[in-house]
């Protein structure tokens, strides 16, 4: 009998046992996602993450072209960096119409956005996204982690200037938050990820943030191109310390035309040239025609690096109306951007400027209807075919790189920068737009003299050389004529002659859905 | 985690009992219990001695014989469905007992978790619907079978297509964006609430003609017991059993007309020329071709469907076993489609060990074989021009007519229906195996103890292909990375599903006389684990060349739940119940600091009929109060890992260019280490109720659930996170509403009878909290996407407002009441109109919901009719407010929606207020004759043949093609078919 009662007693013990031995299964781990101990744990996994950082400016997530998101809340196509930045730095002004009816995309171009947009929104995630996967990568590789993972001499070295890389590529992200949203959330590697509500920082902290981390590192960044394609060296950092100052006027109300100058001047020196054929920079093989001008790509290719947003959506979404999609590389067009009949007459002057290539067939000079994608001209600049004619390796996803930094920016930042009075010569300027010019033209016959050169010809000059880049917001409120009654283009403030809207619109509304999860920012005033 | 310690005591206590086991027999009684109805003999019935533990079970002729101590004069005889009988055995070695049916449904067993209860000791809302009751007709998945019928459970199917999986949701279910599927427990196995690949609905596999019941637990109090997985409601599904006797087989079959009942309306050929001729311009007017097309009668069919079902139901000496089969092969509207389904279901349910251990095992078994429609069909033939032909002349694209540009099918024109059909074969083949052995033994030398463990699985495999030939325009051309082209695709998919369960728990009942009471305690441990593998394919083209590469690792996810329960029953005086759940819960998906949480639930009821006073009023055969609170739990978020920091590789198109070479990605994943349980809590108060000997019964019923700690996915502050959106525990809901239900037999006659029911619910949803701080400028969570533009959405989460609110402009109107293009409201006076002027207008779910039911019964006749209602649903028109026209350039024409005429809208309206409809709506569901043709085949067998008419009619102001889609956004709607069937039942 005993025996039974203890046999018994035996069974329900390990009966129990077994219950508590499952509790150990709530231990779920995913089988194939990585920690960061097995990430870091030599130079190639710091590379995968370093090469994510790049990657969050040109794709979209981890799947291309689309499945594996980074940001929520958007069509995941509509969520690269560079098509959310170029659509806030272009669609806002007479560069570019689109037609779409997508959520609130006409707004930018009406220039009635609201704190809700969904595209502003989704620019400002992304570039925090940015920023909080910088940090992460600079909280990982500091020296002492390295040793700590047994990472030393060369590989050492190397993740060192990956970390350069990492804190430019954070830089940047500051910098466009300041030059859209102005007074932004502050986070750098020293802040913890999850529960933390990140400070605000106004916008003048935030420019001397920025400044201080561009020069600070100025000397761990590999000398000017020196680095692989696509990874920035101090050329990058100068280009960026160049426009930053060549702005500090409306960024912090103090000019600073003499560091846009020293910036652009130590770029100038470090042996970039102008590559010959200007239309060759925005083509599938820029990868390779392009070197010697461009500072800083973004690298795109059809094969392997896909997405619906970068240049992918630059090469489709101006194919309107009977334009040729075969003629630009790919299998058809998205029928969205135009440009408005102000942009073409900036282009009056001299012919021959071969900058000037509007797509004028089957489209009307002027736009009734923004809707309507045969209401203004088709601009032909970002392709999918190569130098020599070919095809990109895709027809769908382009091979085309897009330059963030070149070297026709450096010469008319250092042309206004010495306009505006920050030390340089007038000779120089000259000399520097007028290789812009020789260039466009194929001969001198587009130069100009010292008396021609005046700021609204630079404004201009630089409308012709990086319309479509992604800095024209930028140059037309440093001009005073982003908000201003002083130029007008069509739609303009939601009519069809043009407005001046509020001067508050000079800066971007931070997010509502962010000034509700952190109670410490503050929305920017007009808002 | 006392409820461990209390397991090991009451083992411990059972252990001492058994060990004082006496054996003291010394009379043996025979006998044979009758049904008194027919004379026959009641199989499986139970003969105890009064008193003791003997009992024994009748054989199939109803015949028994049992020992009893010397002492016993009487004998208690009991089986479901029968009065139970005492008969005294003095000086008697022989008696015959007849047994008397109950017609009451006091009596009957409802299934609650863990354990059942009779129904008037119920204490929560629970309503049960048995197979007498269940929607006759062409139903092919598990619940149509109970659509309209319960109150608080709403049903939607998604679309006509085969197969295809409803929602349900139960008192406006708790979650905002974590799954509002209640938890669906099969033979007390708790499915997966997600698909398997290749199959469009989780219950898809089981076969309704298996179905005995279903158990609807609506409020918490009840639902507690399952604590985890319960905060949208717990349907059980009871399948049919093997029952002692002679073997009987039954087989039925019903073959299905599946019609087109409503088309989209759209311009026809003529209307479409006049439009391009009046609007379009010269090169569109030239795109105009000469044929008239009915793209829609293209692509629909009328369809045929046979469900053919096989069982066998008997005993073998003392295995009840029953065996069924079932064969389903149903063609879709929409051409091309095709559900094919063997199904078979074994049951053992015998019973050992002097009625001492029951055993219950069900073997549940399907193979679906589906070809899937490609439902971009349905969207294409709306927009595609009609006075174009289906077919070409020069027979490229698979000689299906395409719009092209430079030679190639052009990408933003809508491709050929018919191709679109044709062309793509999507297949896939699913099996799934769902099997569990219960044993339940009540012990030898303590029988009010039992000892129930219940181990279970689910598997599933799905597998697929979709190929589509290298010449149709649907996949014309693709690259692979290394610049390789190819046409045409030849992918595949594969998903496997390994859930595991093993329950066990003790359960003690008593009756102690001396005090009037009963008690019921309960005490059990449960397992469940869900693992999901899926191998990674390329994509690729019809020649074989990886357009796609696969992923470098395959896809492997797995969460686990652990539970610990407890429940006490007490009933005082057959009229005052107490029931008191309480269940501790740990999920994998939470960090090991707060991944524990006890759920807790309360109930009570007072029969009032039992109190002298009423008792005496004849007219009340029952009356019963109830109230219950409890707390559930929710964690079926998707992701199995959401608070675990973690690296995930990019895949090998999401590279980035260093130098020459590609390097491919590690990304930081998002995530939130506190996330922890959302808990609903919820308040019952009803009544039950029962005249005229249960002629009329029915309840009524009052809750409220609040929801909080909402598993959302909301915008965390920027930087602080690796994404933008996180599944936080952010945010409070409610739902409050009241139910009535009432079912009376208003004739009662020999040759008549005519049985009538209503429910009617009443729910009203809001949510209550959204952010942490409460701040009233936020605008809310956008939500709803529509098709037309990228990521446009239509409806917003709002705090003070229903979810899902539609978010859209205020239209104005021109003196003709017709919209004007473009002019909306200025709301907020800004004097422009932008995202600041969207407003929250009406919502897509029902304020109240209607079920009909009526069944009357002439001699041999039968027949029966099902209504449903809905009331305040609103419908956002995605089809309308897709049709716009002008002139353009692009090289191909698209046909826009015969509403067109009414707003001539140029460009697309999305956001106006104009598109969102009314869409109240009667629909008669269901429409059926049954005729007995009593005994057939020299009487050896009985058959009843029937005629139904599915989806008889529906009344509803809404313009659109169907007022009942879940989520209130219309576009390009698989219709739901009208179905008439002929169906017969063969019983011998």
């Amino acid at each position: 009998m005993k025996n039974k009662v203890f046999k018994a007693l035996g069974l329900l013990a390990v009966s129990s046992l077994l219950m508590v031995a499952c509790t150990k299964d709530l231990n779920r781990v995913p089988p194939y996602d990585f920690t960061s101990a097995q990430v870091y744990k030599d130079a190639a996994g710091y590379k995968q993450v370093l090469a994510k950082l790049y990657a969050g400016l040109s794709l979209t997530g981890n799947a291309g072209p689309d499945g594996q998101g980074d940001i929520r809340g958007i069509d995941e196509g509509f969520s690269s960096y560079l098509r959310q930045y170029w659509q806030a730095q272009e669609l806002s002004t007479d560069e570019a119409v689109i037609a779409w009816n997508d959520a609130t995309i006409k707004d930018f171009h009406y220039m009635t956005w609201g704190s809700s947009d969904v595209f502003l929104k989704a620019l400002y995630y992304r570039i925090y996204f940015q920023i909080t996967l910088c940090n992460e990568f600079i909280r990982e590789s500091t020296p002492s982690k390295l040793s700590e993972r047994g990472i030393t001499g060369a590989d050492a070295t190397e993740i060192g200037y990956f970390r350069a890389e990492a804190r430019f590529l954070r830089a940047m992200s500051y910098y466009h938050a300041l030059d859209l949203y102005g007074n932004v959330p502050f986070v750098t590697e020293n802040d913890p990820v999850g529960a933390f509500l990140p400070p605000r920082i106004t916008r003048t902290d935030l420019f001397n943030y920025v400044e201080s981390e561009l020069k600070a590192i100025e000397n761990d960044l590999k000398a000017a191109k020196t680095n692989e394609y696509g990874r920035v060296d101090k050329a990058a950092d100068w280009a960026l310390l160049s426009r930053l100052y060549l702005n500090a006027e409306v960024y912090i109300g103090a000019a600073k035309y003499a560091d846009a100058l020293t910036y652009a001047n130590k770029v100038i020196a470090a042996s970039y040239s102008l590559i010959p054929n200007w239309r060759n920079l925005f083509l599938a093989d820029n990868n390779v025609t392009g070197v010697n001008e461009v500072i800083f790509p973004i690298t795109f290719d059809g094969g392997k690096s896909r997405t619906w947003g970068g240049t992918t959506y630059l090469v489709h979404a101006p194919i309107v109306g009977s334009m040729s999609a075969a003629a630009h590389g790919v299998d058809f067009g998205w029928g969205g951007i135009r440009t408005t009949k102000q942009f073409v007459q900036i282009f009056a002057g001299p012919a021959g400027d071969s900058r000037m290539n509007f797509y004028t067939s089957g489209q009307n000079l002027d736009i009734n209807d923004i809707g309507t994608a045969t209401d203004g001209y088709g601009i032909v600049k970002f392709r999918n075919v190569t130098s020599t004619g070919a095809n990109g390796s895709n027809p769908t996803w382009t091979d085309t790189d897009f330059p963030m930094f070149r070297l026709a920016e450096i010469y008319l930042n250092y042309a206004e920068a010495t306009l505006r009075g920050g030390g340089g010569d007038i000779p120089t300027a000259v000399n520097y737009i007028n290789l812009l010019r020789q260039r466009a033209y194929g001969n001198a016959s587009g130069n100009i003299t010292s008396g021609q050169l005046t700021l609204q010809f630079i404004l201009d000059e630089r409308a012709k050389e990086l319309h479509w880049e992604g800095v024209r917001r930028t140059d037309l409120i440093r001009y005073g004529q982003f908000t201003e009654g002083t130029y007008l283009w069509a739609w303009k403030g939601n009519v069809l002659n043009g407005q001046a809207v509020g001067s508050y619109r000079k800066l971007y509304p931070i997010p509502a859905s962010d000034l509700i999860a952190n109670p410490n920012l503050a929305q920017n005033s007009g808002y | 985690m006392s409820l461990k310690n209390l397991i090991r005591a009451t083992g411990f206590i059972m252990l001492l009992l058994i060990a004082q086991i006496s054996f003291a027999q010394n009379r043996v009684i025979t006998g044979k219990v009758t049904d008194s109805k027919d004379g026959s003999g009641v199989a499986g019935a139970t003969v105890s001695a009064k008193n003791t533990r003997n009992a024994t079970q009748t054989k199939a002729d109803g015949s028994f014989s049992i020992s009893v101590p010397s002492g016993t004069t009487t004998l208690v005889i009991s089986s479901v469905g029968f009065a139970l009988q005492e008969v005294s055995v003095e000086g008697k070695t022989s008696v015959d007992v007849s047994l008397v049916m109950v017609s009451t449904t006091m009596n009957e067993v409802v299934v609650t978790g863990y354990g059942s209860v009779r129904r008037r000791d119920l204490t929560s809302a629970v309503t049960t619907i048995t197979s007498k009751d269940f929607t006759k007709g062409p139903i092919t998945t598990p619940e149509g079978l109970i659509n309209g019928r319960v109150a608080g459970v709403q049903i939607t199917t998604p679309s006509g297509a085969p197969g295809a999986g409803a929602r349900i949701l139960i008192r406006g279910g708790a979650s905002l964006n974590a799954s509002n599927s209640p938890l669906i427990v099969v033979d007390n196995v708790p499915l997966d609430n997600n698909g398997i690949s290749g199959s469009a609905n989780p219950l898809g596999l089981i076969n309704p003609n298996d179905i005995e019941s279903f158990t609807i637990l609506k409020d918490a109090s009840a639902t507690a017991i399952y604590g985890n997985r319960a905060s949208n409601g717990v349907i059980i599904i009871t399948t049919k059993k093997g029952k002692a006797g002679k073997v009987k087989v039954s087989f039925s079959t019903l073959n299905s007309l599946y019609t087109v009942a409503k088309k989209m309306d759209v311009l026809s050929a003529d209307q479409f020329t006049t439009m391009v001729k009046s609007t379009g311009n010269a090169g569109q007017q030239a795109l105009l071709g000469t044929s008239n097309t009915d793209w829609q009668k293209e692509i629909y069919q009328n369809a045929f469907g046979t469900d053919n079902n096989i069982s066998l139901t008997g005993g073998i000496q003392k295995l009840p076993y029953r065996f069924s089969l079932g064969y389903l092969n149903q063609s879709g509207i929409l051409k091309t489609g095709n559900l094919s389904r063997f199904s078979g279901a074994l049951n053992l349910s015998p019973v050992l060990l002097n009625n001492h251990l029951k055993i219950d095992f069900n073997l549940r078994g399907a193979s679906t074989s589906t070809r899937f429609a490609n439902e971009g069909a349905i969207g294409s033939a709306a927009a595609f021009d009609p006075t174009q032909p289906v077919h070409n002349t020069d027979g490229r694209f698979g000689g299906y007519f395409e719009w092209i540009q430079a030679n190639q099918p052009y990408g933003l024109a809508p491709r050929n229906p018919v191709a679109l059909l044709e062309l793509r074969n999507d297949h896939s083949n699913v099996r799934r195996l769902i099997g569990n052995i219960q044993l339940d033994y009540k012990l030898h030398c303590f029988p009010d103890l039992r000892f129930n463990v219940n181990i279970g699985f689910d598997r599933s495999h799905g597998e697929g292909t979709v190929q589509v030939p290298d010449s149709a325009g649907q996949a014309y051309l693709n690259t692979s990375p290394t610049g390789q082209k190819t046409s045409g695709l030849n992918n595949q998919y594969q998903q496997d599903k390994k859930n595991k369960l093993l329950d066990a728990y003790f359960n003690y009942t008593k009756e102690i006389k001396v005090i009037r009471s009963s008690v019921d305690l309960m005490a059990g441990y449960g397992y469940q684990d869900f693992l999901t593998q899926s191998p990674s394919y390329p994509g690729r083209g019809a020649n074989g060349i990886e357009y796609s590469p696969a992923n470098p690792f395959p896809f492997e996810s797995e969460n686990t739940l652990i539970s610990y329960y407890g429940r006490f029953r007490y009933t005082l005086m057959g009229k005052y119940l107490v029931s008191v759940n309480l269940r501790r819960d740990g999920s994998s998906r939470f960090n090991p600091d707060i991944r524990w949480k006890t759920f807790p639930g309360v109930s009570v009821a007072w029969v009032l009929s039992e109190e002298k006073g009423i008792k005496a009023i004849s007219a009340i055969s029952n009356l019963k109060l109830r109230f219950g609170y409890g707390v559930t739990g929710q964690q079926d978020i998707g992701d199995d890992y959401p608070y675990l920091a973690r690296y995930t590789v990019g895949t090998t198109t999401a590279q980035y260019q260093f130098g020459n070479g590609f390097y491919s990605v590690y990304r930081p994943v998002g995530y939130d280490y506190n996330l922890k349980w959302e808990e609903t809590s919820s308040n019952n108060l009803g009544l039950d109720f029962g005249f005229l000997k249960g002629r009329i019964n029915g309840s009524l019923d009052f809750y409220r659930k609040k929801t909080k700690n909402l598993l959302s996915i909301i915008p965390v502050p920027a930087g602080s996170n690796f994404t933008n959106e996180l599944w936080t525990n952010v945010g409070n809901m409610k739902n409050e509403g009241f139910e009535f239900s009432v079912n009376a037999t208003v004739i009662k006659r020999k040759r008549s009878t005519w049985d009538l029911g209503i429910n009617f619910t009443y729910n009203k949803n809001e949510i209550t909290k959204l952010t942490k701080v409460n701040d009233a400028t936020y605008q809310g969570v956008l939500t709803g996407g529509i098709a037309g533009g990228v990521g446009n959405t239509v409806q917003i989460h709002t705090v003070g407002f229903p979810r899902s609110s539609f978010y859209v402009l205020q239209q104005v109107y021109d003196s003709k009441n017709k919209p004007i293009e473009g002019l909306y409201v200025d709301r907020n006076g800004d004097g422009i109109i932008n995202n600041n002027d969207y407003y929250r207008y009406k919502k897509p779910d029902p304020d109240v919901f209607i079920g009909f039911t009526s069944q009357v019964s002439y001699d041999k006749w039968t027949f029966a009719t099902l209504l449903r209602c809905n009331i305040g649903n609103y419908m956002y028109n995605n089809v309308f407010s897709g049709a716009a026209f002008q002139s353009n350039s692009l090289p191909y024409l698209y046909n826009v929606s015969a509403n067109h005429l009414n707003t001539g809208f140029k460009n697309n309206q999305y956001f106006s207020d104009y598109f969102i409809e009314n869409a109240a709506f009667l629909k008669m569901d269901n429409l059926s004759v049954a005729y007995d043709f009593g005994k057939v085949m020299s009487d050896r067998a009985t058959l009843r043949g029937s005629i139904t008419v599915q989806n008889v009619f529906t009344l509803t102001k809404y313009k659109g093609l169907d007022p009942e889609i879940a989520g209130g956004i219309d576009n390009n709607f698989y219709t739901r078919p009208r179905i008439y069937a002929l169906g017969f039942n063969l019983e011998f």
